[in-house]
């Protein structure tokens, strides 16, 4: 499995890996913000963790189509499949791969693109620590959407169908955090839930991730 | 005999073409009646007046919608486990069916909330969760679409139902947390101390059972229609080989 995931890693550090474009995105989207709503700091603070939230998730989104395409294509997925370990473990690697080259910068890059919408000061630690905690769900929530759409012609859009709605729990938990953090409020049970929802996911989506590649790869 | 029998297709195929007229005659009836009944021999209410009679479709909708993905669960988890054919086709056929009760439901509510909560739309808990049941409709609807091959198709999309079922739960506990609504607690409950007024009660369990027999009629006609294009499909294939 760490093999694996070593391999994904160093597939998306090298050219070609597409390991920028999802946080080039995210920076792109919280540049737009400004333009669409108006540069007043105090609109901006107010917004600010809900479209930090937003845009993580949605360039978490965008890198979710090459998880499993690339391997499909080339036949490596076949030769995952028959590797000698369980495929729910090849899928629980791939998801953390995932997590390692989108989830992990995200979480990084989000505290200095706070600076540009004038996120709150108390609100810095709140945001890094649910999109740390938060993003894990994303990443193994999406690699099971990859696994569904992997055998299908032009899947992305499908992929976004899919996976976007399965993602409002994570989201509407991470942002409450986010929010109250930046308002000075108690953070309240947020925080256990949202934890909650990534250990399920962790636990359960592969098993669900891998019944998808094998029905694709019948 | 056991209910199992009618998973053979030709078997089903022979037991429903009898029952279907059957069952549309009592959907047209109990509808008719119920929304008769409920939009003229009923009173109005005496805070809302005349709007309170949108309730008699609107509650069976909402109800219906929830119901048919229940029905979607159950269709792909006998798919999943004993893999008849029959099983999968209903619950593709059940989900157009689910997402149109959807939009009713979403759509009533809309026409009922702006003159009664001065507004078209607010997201309150209920309104959002059903707008989530909404999505999750369109993406296991695309999901079908997307997929040739029938088995594969009825496979993934039954994996999707799953998971959608449990984050569906989830996102409907979660808006709770993230608003507090508008939205009037359940009106219907069995156990509650205060619910509708009989008047508008009975004539409401008569378009419910309309909208129920409804459901069956249309998802029963609509696995016959698909259990028939297989057919087709599979005697253009013989062909093309022969």
């Amino acid at each position: 499995m760490i093999r694996v995931v070593a391999r994904d890693l160093r597939l998306a550090f090298r050219a070609g890996g597409g390991f920028g474009l999802s946080l080039a995105f995210f920076l792109i989207v919280v540049t737009l913000v400004p333009f669409g709503i108006g540069p007043e700091s105090g609109r901006l603070s107010a917004v600010a963790p809900g479209i930090l939230w937003v845009g993580a998730l949605l360039a978490c989104l965008l890198s979710l189509d090459r998880v499993f395409a690339l391997d499909w294509e080339d036949g490596s997925l076949d030769l995952l499949a028959t590797a000698p370990i369980p495929l729910e473990g090849v899928a629980a690697a791939k998801a953390a791969a995932h997590w390692l080259t989108t989830g992990l910068p995200l979480t990084l890059a989000a505290a200095p693109l706070g600076v540009l919408l004038n996120l709150p000061a108390p609100g810095y630690g709140w945001l890094v620590l649910s999109l740390a905690v938060g993003t894990p769900a994303l990443s193994f929530i999406g690699t099971f959407g990859a696994a569904l759409t992997v055998g299908v012609r032009r899947g992305g859009l499908l992929l976004s169908l899919l996976v976007l709605p399965l993602y409002i729990p994570t989201l509407i938990f991470g942002a409450e955090i986010a929010r109250r953090g930046a308002e000075g409020m108690e953070i309240g049970p947020s925080l256990p839930l949202l934890a909650g929802i990534t250990l399920g996911c962790v636990a359960l989506l592969p098993f669900a991730a891998a019944a998808a590649l094998r029905v694709t790869l019948r | 005999m056991s209910l199992w029998t009618y998973a053979n297709p030709a078997k089903f195929m022979a037991f429903t073409r009898p029952v279907l007229p059957v069952l549309w005659g009592l959907a047209a009836a109990a509808l008719g009646v119920g929304l008769i009944w409920g939009f003229f021999f009923t009173p109005d209410d005496f805070r809302q007046g005349s709007t309170v009679k949108i309730f008699y479709i609107h509650v069976p909708s909402a109800m219906m919608a929830i119901n048919a993905w229940a029905m979607m669960l159950v269709a792909s988890l006998i798919w999943l486990i004993r893999r008849h054919h029959v099983s999968a086709l209903a619950a593709r056929a059940a989900a157009p069916v689910g997402v149109t009760f959807t939009l009713i439901a979403l759509f009533t509510g809309a026409i009922w909330g702006q003159p009664m909560w001065g507004t078209w739309w607010e997201w309150d808990p209920r309104l959002t969760s059903f707008l989530i049941l909404f999505l999750f409709y369109l993406g296991y609807i695309a999901l079908w679409q997307a997929v040739d091959d029938p088995d594969t198709a009825a496979d993934l999309t039954s994996v999707l139902c799953l998971v959608g079922s449990v984050f569906a739960i989830l996102s409907r506990y979660a808006v709770n947390f993230w608003n507090q609504g508008l939205h009037q607690g359940a009106s219907l409950s069995l156990d509650a101390e205060e619910n509708v007024a009989d008047v508008f009660w009975y004539p409401t369990l008569v378009t419910i059972a309309g909208f129920v027999l409804l459901f069956v009629a249309l998802v029963i006609a609509r696995t016959r229609t698909e259990i028939r294009a297989r057919r087709i499909h599979a005697l253009r294939l013989r062909e093309r080989l022969a």
